[in-house]
């Protein structure tokens, strides 16, 4: 106790427009390499760069979701440096001049939801990448060199490697519904270095920051969290400190190895790339790019929790996604009883999901489907049990309820003259039962309904064979 | 009947009339060049066989009674900065010695679609830095008017091109004075369009903000054909302006019984009158083609461009800064020179750039490192580009009331080999003249008045940005009224 940890990310983002940011080549994850490359992207001599508009109105579309103020004037500026995947000498970027100013992140935590804020979004190029092979030679694949990313900065908010989570579990389902990216940590469009130090609560003192780098999940992220904290702690327990420097999450290991000491900050010389003319944004560029945003998770929340009376844990699950938001609601219009939509996606159709390790897109069921379904149980016509079945023979085949419930003969039996004769066989052939419910053994009564159930092939009425049962028996 | 001696609209004209066919026109050039090339050496990389190709092209298109474009049969050498598909383009530069562009630039794309034909590239300072065409990689380029002499520079193989015959047309880039000087020095027309008048796609970058196409001709008839052929909007080059599209056509004032100088509102900049010139009989040489001017009508002001003395210095942070960023991306990777002695990638890019580079170029990468490294940003390039603004406003205050501003071209005659190279800070200041108008995106060329000593001396016309139609109305005039 004692330490207070300070968090801040730096999340780069590949946004998931048609073409490359400068050139018209295809923006697509993987592609043959250096086959989605032209003179532009390849930086060769005399080749220009001409800013997407779609890319530039994907920046903006973040930068209104995450709260940012949008510059009303879009200037590239160049950061120069070498290196073997960078064509030109240098990434076009933005310097003083960011795209979104500042802008915010709410994260519910459990007593309280906390703000974490935003430093800037600015849009720029992505580079080439870089296949070491183990002859000791390096192949680079151009491909990625052009597409256009935002890099988002927040300021050293977030105290807790769960907060962080959070934080990334709230930035990723939001640029994801608003469309922007794709944001695949393992196919590299959603990349996040963490900056972490701590500070002693009673002497002050703090630890330099380290920078991390290469982490591959959210779960590394928290991971790579939770180790540096506890090393930053030690150092200073020891009365020695961290060194300012860029570490590496080594995944396996578990553990930050030290990449490079970092003296002063680099020197990339910025500088306006005069090839790009300054684009002026109005206020009416920018609100008309605001409507066209689909409503936010947040305000989709309080909504679902307004409209649809469900509790916040609810409707916060059923938000998370814009798919899983459009299910719920599209499937409540067909069957109007929220609670029982709710408790079903909620229940089966995530568990489902999450056994298959599955993505809600990947989801076969229509919401029509589902409707019939839940309106099949509700209406008496197949039990709550078989109802699960055919979810799961849903779920693998896409067939439509009435079609499984069909073939498979799964239509429950309320017929009292069905279930009559059915439980005057079973209490024939069971006839110690009968007794011994009427000695006190009440389990005698379930051995008998699970004997109907059985010889009904489960498709009885369960509460109307339990209610006749109980009465025959006393009749005997 | 000499074709090569003959403007490129009369050979057009030979050419559509059928007295000639553009194989006749190619072959007497080609002839010249091979005479010429030895003594002059204005060529890194000849076209011949494609040359020929594409004079059959046009020459099977007139049999057929087909439409061709505006350069139809006019053979055209290409400064080698300008990339060419299939064909090397060096920049004059060892490290590019064996590149061959996947793709033309928009203006080579639009003279083949003109049915010009390319006959070869030519050479220059390295990547366009310098004003004598002696930091070549591939040697120097001679002055055809006297070759002991520099032709200019940087697009010195241009010039000396046209000036020598070996071809009618050429186009040059002009950075700083690089397509006005070399004409000035070897006595033809140089035009340096706005900056957006001409599409940059495909240019190698020297210094983005300031560098442009410009062409050059053996009078003002036949640069601006070549200028109407390849200037406008290019949707790849962001920089390329729509008010471009609006085309320089003579037009009018092609009738030659109109005097093009009546009632022209000429100015002067005193800044200039004050410095004077060392060389006196350069100073008579420009009072009295502006006598010319005052006796055909024009009227003839001075005006002040205050900031003019601050021109060479933000011109030098801004361009070098410019360099240091453009040429970042020869290192030594994926094309040109790659240095066989390395072992870590540190020494991959120093060897390579040590190598492939010359010293002009070395020094001016060194130069704007410095300008744009933390620290000194700030009272250099930052400040360079407000005194930018300073310079620009300045030209369009004097353009308030003026068409053209006149001027000398260069302060200088064409120098003898290795007389100033080594003397940097000399050549810079032979800049004064020209460097200016880059700053502001003018538009200016230089056309020859006269020669003293037997070496040429050209006149600097100058224009308000796509006012084209004013510096050709004024050269036109001019020309008119001294031939």
């Amino acid at each position: 106790m004692g330490y207070k940890t300070i968090v801040g990310l730096e999340i780069h983002v590949e946004l998931a427009t048609k073409h490359k940011v400068f050139c018209n080549c295809a923006n697509e994850y993987g592609a043959e390499a250096n086959t989605l490359v032209c003179p532009v992207c390849l930086g060769l001599p005399g080749a220009l760069p001409v800013l997407d508009k779609e890319a530039l109105e994907f920046g903006i579309k973040a930068g209104i979701a995450f709260n940012s103020k949008i510059s009303n004037l879009v200037r590239m500026d160049r950061k120069n440096y070498f290196y073997p995947d960078l064509v030109k000498g240098y990434q076009i970027s933005q310097a003083d001049l960011p795209l979104c100013d500042g802008g915010y992140v709410e994260i519910e935590l459990e007593e309280e939801t906390k703000k974490i804020n935003l430093e800037r979004i600015h849009i720029e190029e992505d580079t080439g990448k870089q296949l070491h092979t183990d002859e000791s030679s390096t192949l680079l694949d151009f491909n990625r060199c052009g597409v256009p990313l935002i890099e988002i900065v927040t300021k050293p908010d977030m105290s807790s490697a769960e907060e962080a989570r959070l934080f990334l579990d709230k930035l990723r389902a939001t640029l994801k519904y608003i469309g922007v990216s794709n944001v695949k940590m393992e196919e590299g469009s959603l990349r996040c270095d963490v900056n972490i130090n701590v500070v002693n609560m009673e002497s002050g003192k703090k630890s330099n920051i380290s920078e991390i780098k290469n982490l591959n999940s959210f779960k590394g992220v928290v991971k790579a969290i939770e180790f540096e904290e506890k090393r930053h702690i030690t150092l200073l327990e020891e009365g020695n400190n961290t060194e300012r420097e860029t570490r590496r999450w080594d995944e396996s290991k578990g553990e930050t190895i030290l990449m490079r000491r970092k003296f002063g900050a680099a020197d990339y010389r910025f500088a306006f790339d005069g090839d790009i003319p300054p684009v002026s944004l109005t206020e009416e560029e920018i609100d008309r790019i605001r409507e066209s945003l689909p409503e936010l998770p947040h305000d989709k929340k309080d909504r679902f929790i307004k409209e649809y009376e469900l509790s916040s844990y609810d409707a916060g699950v059923l938000t998370q996604t814009k798919e899983l938001a459009s299910l719920f609601e599209d499937t409540v219009k067909y069957i109007n009883d929220s609670k029982l939509v709710s408790n079903w996606i909620m229940g089966d159709v995530l568990r489902r999901l999450k056994d298959d390790e599955l993505e809600i897109e990947d989801l076969k069921i229509s919401s029509k489907d589902l409707a019939d379904l839940l309106k099949l149980v509700k209406d008496g016509r197949i039990n709550n049990n078989t109802g699960k079945k055919v979810l799961k023979e849903m779920f693998d085949t896409g067939k439509a309820p009435e079609v499984i419930v069909k073939e498979q003969g799964l239509i429950q039996i309320s017929d009292e003259g069905e279930l009559l004769s059915l439980i005057e066989k079973i209490l024939d052939e069971n006839e110690q039962s009968i007794i011994d419910y009427k000695n006190g053994k009440d389990r005698a009564l379930g051995f008998l309904v699970g004997q109907i159930m059985k010889a009904s092939k489960g498709k009885a009425n369960p509460q109307l064979a339990n209610k006749m049962l109980v009465e025959m028996i006393n009749k005997r | 009947m000499d074709i090569t001696s003959l403007k490129a609209w009369e050979m057009k004209e030979k050419l559509l009339n059928k007295e000639i066919s553009s194989k006749d026109i190619v072959e007497a050039h080609i002839k010249r060049i091979e005479e010429i090339e030895p003594n002059i050496n204005a060529f890194i990389t000849l076209n011949k066989e494609e040359a020929l190709k594409a004079a059959d092209a046009v020459d099977k298109k007139l049999r057929n009674n087909e439409n061709v474009g505006v350069l139809a049969g006019v053979p055209i050498g290409i400064k080698d900065n300008i990339v060419t598909k299939g064909m090397r383009t060096t920049c004059a530069s060892k490290m590019l010695e064996n590149f061959i562009p996947p793709y033309d630039a928009t203006v080579i794309e639009k003279i083949k679609k003109s049915d010009g034909i390319i006959i070869g590239k030519t050479n220059m300072d390295e990547f366009a830095m310098g004003g004598s065409t002696e930091t070549s990689y591939f040697g120097t380029t001679k002055n055809p008017v006297d070759p002991s002499r520099v032709p200019g520079g940087s697009s010195g193989g241009s010039a000396a091109a046209v000036c020598s015959n070996e071809v009618p047309l050429a186009l040059g880039t002009d950075t700083g004075g690089s397509v006005r000087q070399p004409a000035s020095y070897c006595g033809v027309v140089g035009l340096k369009p706005t900056y957006g008048m001409i599409s940059r796609y495909g240019v190698v970058s020297m210094a983005n903000t300031l560098d442009q196409v410009g062409v050059f001709g053996r009078d003002v008839k036949d640069a601006v054909l070549m200028l109407n052929a390849i200037a406008g909007h290019d949707r790849r080059d962001s920089t390329s302006s729509r008010r471009s599209n609006s085309g320089v056509f003579i037009g009018d004032d092609d009738n030659e019984s109109i005097n093009l100088l009546e009632g022209l509102k000429v100015a002067l900049p005193k800044e200039y009158a004050e410095m004077g010139v060392s060389n006196k009989k350069i100073q008579v040489l420009f009072d009295e083609a502006v006598k010319v001017f005052e006796r055909q009508g024009a009227k003839i002001d001075f005006v002040s461009i205050p900031h003019l003395k601050y021109a060479l210095e933000t011109y030098y942070i801004i361009m070098t800064s410019e360099v240091s960023s453009n040429l970042a991306r020869f290192d030594g990777i994926r094309y040109g020179h790659r240095a066989e002695d390395y072992k870590t990638l540190d020494e991959l890019y120093t060897n390579s750039r040590t190598e492939g580079f010359g010293e002009e170029v070395k020094r001016r990468i060194m130069i704007g490192t410095y300008s744009l490294s933390a620290g000194y940003a700030e009272e250099h390039y930052k400040k360079a580009l407000k005194v930018r603004t300073l310079i620009k406003q300045d030209y369009d205050n004097a353009f308030i009331d003026h068409d053209i501003i006149l001027s000398l071209t260069s302060t200088m005659l064409p120098f003898e080999f290795n007389s100033i190279i080594n003397d940097p800070v000399e050549m810079y200041k032979s800049d004064l003249y020209t460097v200016p108008i880059n700053i502001a995106g003018l538009c200016s060329m230089s056309i020859p008045m006269g020669k003293v000593d037997g070496l040429p001396v050209g006149l600097q016309i100058t224009g308000d940005r796509f006012m084209e139609k004013n510096i050709i109305k004024a050269a036109l005039g001019y020309e008119r009224a001294v031939l």
